[in-house]
């Protein structure tokens, strides 16, 4: 089951950057891209713990402001050479809401 | 006896019903329609053409009287229903009651006002039906009359274009960063950006309208960053609403339109609603194409057969003259999908299909859109473009199956084919020059012929032509290019951005071809970095292309957490100052504090959400950013000098809080760090910096081009000044040399190792001419350059950066 929740308005975060929502299993990134698509992935790089939500967005993807590692936001695959994964969330854009499935990290607490 | 049918709202979309159930069943209903315009139904969409003189009302009227009165049409225009009756099964207009067996509503859309001082005031307009243009057309007749057009979608662009081309004076303002956000993206923004300005429409995008200002009219708009437009004409096209008064009155449920079914019957059986005032599975539709398909449905509901609306994609041209530009589709960014770009900058074409597993997702095409309909065909159709994806982009013609062979085509073109524009060069000069002379280089070619020895954006044309001239004896010198995104390398762009006056991130990746719609890690850094550098005062820095560091004036650590390191001119710091830091470590629990090697203090383990208050604290004592996360200007280190040393020859520390309070906040392309030593025995470490100056009896020496990181380099002396006057103009004078030349990311030692210490002594020593024009240029650039970045943050600017979002600890904590 899901459980929309209401995290803000598309406005509030920039375009090509992303804004964090704090959760009981850390913080996650809400992405923003140049064309106002919008995804949710941890804000943690699984290379060093590099806070992802401070890299440089551009398409549909996100460099590493550490040491320039580039996830895929769709998928939160690390892309290139480099081997690693980061969780992502469901959202949903309704009109210029944003919504987060709250069930996506209720779920990983109770596991 | 004929049931009763009531409309409500003579529009686009009920004239097309009408025409549809007339059809189908003459005689079966007696039709009463009601328009709060004063006149029939009429084609909207020509409003604009009408506007720009192109067109007469006439030409326009879709219904006459003839045919309202061949179909027994009761016309009651000019009339506003004002109330429906579910219960007694009528609608009140002028307060006569209509009775009715079915209902229509079809009252289109309310454009939308901003709700903002003024707003009311006589020349302020929408842009919707006839009676708003008769009103704009009045006011462009006077003389010199100026106009200011809010919101730069399809409506506002086609009213400017039409009112600018009556000869008024004509300024869009746009919420956004670039123009029809909706249906283009940057590149293509930034095209008919260009157009329109070419016709002398002023754009101002980000536009905060703060207040439309006048007293018995409009006099002028208000924005609020402080400038301020006259105006005796504002045209609201800010966005529309489904006009759903009546509906909600009634109690019809509505959402964000009046909800109806596929057979656009909405709550109420006995009421249908069609056009731009429904919604029908969330959507709601503004162009006529959608609704023309719900006119369809409509007519078949009211004669009880079958029908259903399916939502449908839609493509979007703008009616401006001379303009073309199409876009249809979902052309936003995803992994799994694919982009095919084709820039073509000297004709000013730009076009971009967006594909997902080889079938077309979207489309913009700005510049040549005689494809437009052909990948819109395609799109509908979801058909697998796999056989055809190499030629996709050069689209229909190209079908045929010829490979798209761009060395074929510069070999197909006729010698008298311009190459050159800027210089007037043709393919048979540059073919001719190349087999008679023997030319094997670009360089050549250029010296020769002049081809692309101005603008450049013909070189790749030259340099195929090349190719095709000597096979493979050509052997292109190897570039280095910015990155994947072009092939372009560092110098070449930053020449063609002087050259091409290029002052913004998408104008570049327009008039230089980038392969990516909105570059890379890489390369936005470093292009946001030339623009600011170019055009001090008139780019606007793109945070979103600047590194974390720089975007948020603090250092990124390894834990997410950030340092600041307070300015301290020339390492001299006070009481004051130091309490103030000590009252923020108390405050904010710092972990560590440590004296850097640049002699100022770093705060380290600061949280971001506390940054904004911290900066708060320093500033109240007199402290300012320090910049030690930039690519600028960092510290200038000083020793005692005169006024203490015994050994002193000059105030250095004097010296050093002089430089760096004319330098602070200057970009430079990597970080840049001076030092004042006041003699030779070098306590200030001046000969292992960017820059540094050894104070002598006789004035001061002035190094450049030290390092002491990964590479150690001792610097090298450029030349003696007799003054600190001196000084300053010299020191000035290599930066802004450095600014103007360096690449991103590359010292000053490095640069001076690519370009030569000698071309550099000759511009800032050997030539005084050039040398103040290099100083002038550094002064101009600061005047935009030292504003204190923590102060304003302090002040609320990027407020989004240092707050979370939403939180839900709390709520999970609770259950
Ligand atoms: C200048 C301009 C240019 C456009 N260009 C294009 C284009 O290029 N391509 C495109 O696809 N679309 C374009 N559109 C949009 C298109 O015109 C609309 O989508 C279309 O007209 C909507 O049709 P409709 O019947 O729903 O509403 P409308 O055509 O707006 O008709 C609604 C009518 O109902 C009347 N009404 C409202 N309330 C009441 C009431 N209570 N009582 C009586 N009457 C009432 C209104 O006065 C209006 O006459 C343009 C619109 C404008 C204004
Ligand atoms: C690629 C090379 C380098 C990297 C990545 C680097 C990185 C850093 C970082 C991250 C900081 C900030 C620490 C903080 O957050 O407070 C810093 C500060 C500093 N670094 Fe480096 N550094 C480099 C080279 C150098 C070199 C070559 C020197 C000296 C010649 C140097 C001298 C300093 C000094 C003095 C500071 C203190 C900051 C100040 O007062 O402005 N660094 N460096
Ligand atoms: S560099 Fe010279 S003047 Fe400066 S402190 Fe050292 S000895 Fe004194
Ligand atoms: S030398 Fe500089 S980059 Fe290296 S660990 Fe120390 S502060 Fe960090
Ligand atoms: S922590 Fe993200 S790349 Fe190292």
């Amino acid at each position: 089951m899901n459980d929309w929740v209401d995290i803000g308005c598309l406005e509030d975060v920039p375009r090509r950057g992303a804004r964090c929502i704090k959760t009981p299993l850390g913080k996650i990134a809400v992405f923003r891209t140049a064309d106002d698509k919008v995804f949710a992935i941890d804000d943690q790089c699984p290379h060093k713990g590099g806070p992802l939500s401070q890299g440089i967005v551009h398409g549909a993807q996100v460099t590493c402001p550490l040491h320039n590692w580039v996830f895929s936001l769709e998928t939160g695959v690390a892309q290139g050479a480099d081997e690693g994964a980061v969780r992502t969330y469901p959202l949903r854009l309704h009109q210029d809401r944003i919504l987060i499935d709250a069930q996506s990290f209720a779920a990983a607490t109770a596991a | 006896m004929a049931e009763k049918l009531v409309i409500i709202g003579a529009g686009m979309a009920s004239g097309r019903m009408l025409e549809h159930l007339f059809e189908a069943e003459p005689g079966r209903y007696e039709v009463t329609l009601f328009g709060a315009e004063p006149r029939g139904n009429y084609n909207r969409i020509m409003l604009s053409p009408v506007l720009a003189g192109e067109k007469r009302y006439e030409d326009i009227v879709t219904h006459d009287a003839d045919w309202y009165a061949a179909n027994n049409v009761h016309c009651r225009f000019g009339q506003t229903v004002t109330k429906i009756d579910r219960q007694a099964k009528s609608v009140f207009a002028d307060g006569v009651e209509t009775p009715y067996d079915r209902l229509v509503i079809a009252t289109g859309s309310a454009p939308f006002i901003l709700p903002i001082p003024g707003k009311d005031l006589p020349g302020v307009r929408a842009f919707r039906d006839l009676d708003d243009v008769e009103a704009m057309v009045a006011v462009a007749g006077k003389p010199d009359a100026k106009a200011v057009v809010i919101g730069g979608g399809l409506l506002g662009l086609e009213a400017a274009a039409a009112l600018r081309g009556r000869g008024m004076e004509v300024v869009v303002l746009h919420l956004a960063g670039h123009l029809m956000e909706r249906q283009l993206d940057a590149a293509a923004g930034y095209l008919l950006r260009r157009e329109l300005e070419g016709r002398g429409i002023k754009v101002h995008c980000k536009a905060q309208t703060k207040a439309i200002l006048g007293t018995d009219r409009v006099e002028a708009v208000a924005l609020d960053d402080g400038t301020i437009y006259p105006a005796d004409l504002v045209v609201m096209a800010a966005g529309i609403r489904p006009e759903t008064r009546l509906a909600t009155d009634a109690g019809i449920e509505i959402n964000r339109g009046i909800v109806v079914s596929d057979a656009m019957v909405t709550s109420d059986p006995d009421i249908l609603a069609l056009g731009e005032c429904v919604e029908h599975k969330g959507a709601v539709y503004g162009l006529v194409a959608p609704l023309y398909d719900m006119a369809k449905v409509a007519a078949k509901t009211l004669t009880g057969a079958e029908a259903a609306f399916k939502p449908v994609q839609t493509a979007t041209q703008l009616k401006v003259t001379g303009v073309s530009l199409y876009s249809a589709g979902d052309f936003a960014e995803a992994d799994d999908r694919e982009e095919i770009v084709l820039r073509d900058a000297t004709a000013g074409v730009y076009k971009r299909v967006v594909l997902k597993d080889n079938r077309i997702l979207g489309a913009v095409l700005y510049g040549d859109t005689a494809d437009g309909s052909w990948f819109f065909d395609l799109l509908k159709r979801s058909t697998d473009i796999a056989p055809m994806r190499d030629t996709l982009i050069y689209g229909q013609s190209y079908g045929g199956g010829a490979s798209a062979d761009p060395l074929a085509a510069v070999a197909a073109l006729p010698a008298e084919a311009e190459i050159c524009g800027c210089n007037g060069v043709c393919k048979g000069t540059i073919a001719n020059a190349i087999t008679s002379k023997g030319l094997t280089s670009l360089d050549d070619v250029r010296a020769h012929t002049k081809a692309s020895a101005s603008c450049g954006s013909c070189t790749g044309l030259v340099e195929k032509l090349l190719m095709a001239t000597l096979g493979d004896s050509y052997n292109p010198a190897a570039i280095q290019p910015m990155c994947p995104c072009t092939e372009l390398g560092h110098d070449e762009v930053r020449r063609l951005i002087v050259a091409q006056e290029l002052k913004s991130i998408p104008a570049v990746m327009q008039e230089l071809g980038w392969k990516t719609s909105c570059g890379c890690a890489k390369c936005r850094p470093a292009l946001n970095y030339y623009l600011v550098a170019n055009w001090p005062g008139e780019y606007e820095d793109d945070g979103q292309s600047r590194f974390i560091n720089e975007r948020v004036h603090a250092n990124i650590q390894k834990d997410g957490t950030y340092s600041v390191v307070p300015r301290m001119f020339g390492g001299l710091t006070t009481a004051n100052e130091l309490r103030a830091i000590a009252d923020v470590a108390d405050k904010f629990e710092v972990p560590t504090i440590k004296v850097t090697g640049g002699q100022r203090i770093d705060l380290l383990g600061i949280k971001k959400e506390d940054l904004p208050a911290v900066w708060a604290d320093l500033n109240k004592a007199g402290m300012m950013s320090g910049a030690a996360y930039a690519k600028g200007l960092r510290t200038v280190k000083t020793c005692v000098g005169s006024d203490w040393c015994r050994f002193g020859t000059q105030d250095s520390t004097g010296l050093g809080v002089r430089i760096e309070k004319f330098m602070w906040g200057s970009w430079t392309p990597a970080k840049l760090k001076l030092a004042v030593s006041g003699c030779p025995r070098n306590c200030a470490e001046a000969t292992c910096k960017d820059i540094g100056v050894i104070c002598i009896d006789s004035g001061y020496e002035i190094h450049f081009g030290g390092a002491a990181g990964l590479d150690i380099k001792g610097t090298e002396v450029l030349c003696h000044a007799k003054t600190e006057d001196e000084a300053m103009e010299i020191i000035a004078a290599l930066t802004q040399l450095y600014r103007e030349q360096g690449r991103y990311l590359e010292r000053i030692y490095k640069w001076a190792k690519r370009v030569g210490s000698d071309s550099i002594k000759a511009n800032v020593v050997e030539d005084l001419a050039k040398r103040r024009q290099l100083f002038e240029r550094f002064v101009y650039s600061q005047k935009f350059a030292q504003v204190d970045p923590w102060e304003e943050r302090v002040n609320g600017r990027d407020a989004h950066e240092f707050a979370a979002m939403a939180d839900f600890q709390m709520l999970q904590a609770a259950e």
